[in-house]
């Protein structure tokens, strides 16, 4: 028997070990290559950083005059506000679109169009949204509010719908056999299927939200952004660094009360 | 018996006035922080308008601009990669600080929680102003930036996989006299490698999307292109630019369900 000459082989994914490392050749020439397109060489990096060592110190300590801070806290209270609303908007204009686009409870083209909606907002950074939303409806807070509608929407309504098609239709069939109308079936046999994931859904994208909500401004579309950027624009760093720290200060205390929020409620 | 006078409720009265005062709460909020940004709008109805206005003026996208888009587009793709590599390489070491069961001592361990929350909360449009200032404009600090952000996110997590390992078989590698560094490759890594693999591949998924904006900024990338052509009221080139994104951004989103399928 020639089972004395065989040696233990890792099992891999691919198919044969030939395609195996040409695809690692392949993964890393794309990196060769992309570290020329960028134009990364380790010369300029370590320049950079070196560079990085002595503006360390023109960022320290943040400073930020009486006039400034109050600025900061207006600012991010438009922040605030502006995820607040919005998140209401969002999840409001969702759930018909979570409805329209969950395959079992509607129909092919209906399906398909709310489907195509959701891609299109979660394909899209907030940035462009914000871009396109200043330039259609002018500066300020309403194009923030306008841009993290549209991105709750698609989140919202693609884990909602995701909720709806894994619902039991066996129990809708029941309510729709009582003798149900298509609204009484809605209300009493899916409803209350996913009521529970949506308190905790509710708070997730509201921390997203706020996330987003800071920087936006950066395009015009309200919120500390704009701060921000002025502040790097004037070289003000230690400036900069005060507003990074509050912007981290609320994306942390967000980030704490949407888990506790979710750990009880869920 | 008074039982036929009881009803069935879901809740008791505590729970039921806790979610009462939590939606009030939410309720108030809301309709506080409306009248806190005092946006007048005089006519609510001419906001459907504009938008629709706008996006009648980007029909038909402008074919001819596609041209013109290749090359950041590549460019694009590139600081997505080389961002999302070298996140991968440092955080590696921050995961290994941040996970309760390899890190040296308490120190260590906030040191490597306090990497993370710092990179995580900083948006990579913020890191990219940042590395802009340091490295010059252009994709490097794009791709830089794109890297600052990566490492919370894979570090989190990765550190998250690695304080599930088995640590029984570190201890058994250890017990064979391995150095620290062949625990690490040969008790760790095998561990915690599907992980690896499949949460790179969905950060590189993000940081596509993530780097079609870097170009704000000045950071590379096609958002220089699109931000262009936003500015000069292009409105055609800017429906080209945007549906690439959405044509790149959907491709990508495939390509990682189907890899991350395969390592799982």
């Amino acid at each position: 028997m020639a089972a004395g000459n065989r040696t233990w082989e890792r099992p891999t994914v691919f198919p044969a070990r030939g395609v195996k490392w040409a695809v690692y050749a392949g993964i890393v020439g794309f990196f060769i290559w992309s570290g020329f397109g960028v134009g990364a060489d380790p010369g300029r990096i370590v320049q950079g950083l070196g560079s990085a060592v002595s503006l360390i110190g023109d960022f320290l300590p943040p400073t930020a005059t009486p006039r400034q801070a109050e600025r900061i806290l207006d600012k991010m209270l438009e922040s605030v506000a502006m995820a607040m609303v919005s998140t209401l908007t969002g999840i409001l204009l969702s759930v018909p679109i979570a409805f329209m686009a969950a395959e079992n409870l509607s129909p092919k083209p209906l399906y398909a169009i709310n489907r195509g909606f959701i891609s299109i907002s979660r394909a899209f950074n907030a940035i462009i949204i914000a871009i396109i939303a200043v330039k259609a409806i002018g500066f300020g807070p309403l194009a923030g509010i306008l841009t993290i509608t549209f991105k709750t929407v698609g989140f919202f309504a693609k884990l909602l719908a995701e909720d709806l098609e894994d619902i039991d239709m066996g129990s809708v069939e029941a309510v729709r056999a009582a003798g149900a109308s298509p609204v009484q079936t809605l209300l009493y046999g899916v409803v209350p299927q996913i009521i529970p994931r949506f308190a905790g859904l509710s708070v997730y994208r509201w921390d997203i939200n706020i996330r987003t909500s800071t920087i936006i401004g950066i395009v015009g579309a309200g919120g500390i952004g704009s701060v921000l950027l002025t502040a790097f624009n004037r070289y003000d760093y230690q400036y900069v660094t005060a507003i990074l720290l509050a912007i981290i200060a609320v994306v942390l205390v967000a980030e704490g009360v949407s888990a506790v929020v979710r750990r009880r409620y869920n | 018996m008074a039982t036929d006078e009881r009803r069935w409720e879901r809740f008791d009265r505590r729970r039921r006035l806790s979610r009462f005062v939590l939606a009030m709460v939410a309720a108030v909020a809301v309709i506080g922080s409306w009248q806190f940004m005092d946006i007048g709008i005089v006519r609510p109805e001419t906001i459907p308008r504009e938008v629709g206005d706008l996006l009648t003026r980007m029909y038909p996208p402008d074919v001819a601009y596609t041209s013109r888009i290749v090359e950041p587009l590549i460019e694009t793709i590139q600081i997505a990669a080389l961002g999302t590599i070298g996140a991968l390489v440092l955080s590696i070491p921050v995961a290994l600080l941040a996970a309760e069961n390899t890190t040296p001592n308490a120190v260590t361990f906030w040191l490597g929680k306090l990497i993370v929350t710092v990179s995580r909360s900083v948006n990579t449009i913020i890191w990219a102003l940042f590395f802009v200032v340091l490295f010059g404009s252009g994709p490097l600090a794009g791709a830089v930036a794109i890297a600052f952000r990566s490492i919370g996110f894979l570090g989190k997590l990765l550190g998250e996989e690695i304080e599930e390992i088995d640590f029984g078989q570190v201890e058994a590698v250890r017990a064979a006299g391995a150095s620290q560094a062949q625990v690490l490759l040969y008790g760790i890594l095998p561990q915690v490698k599907p992980a690896l693999v499949g949460l790179s591949i969905y950060r590189w998924d993000i940081n596509i999307r993530d780097s079609t904006v870097l170009g704000f900024v000045g950071a590379g990338g096609i958002g220089v292109q699109l931000f262009r052509a936003v500015n000069a009221f292009a409105w055609q080139s800017v429906a080209t630019v945007l549906l690439v994104i959405l044509g790149v951004v959907i491709a990508t989103e495939s390509l990682s369900a189907y890899t991350r399928a395969l390592v799982r």
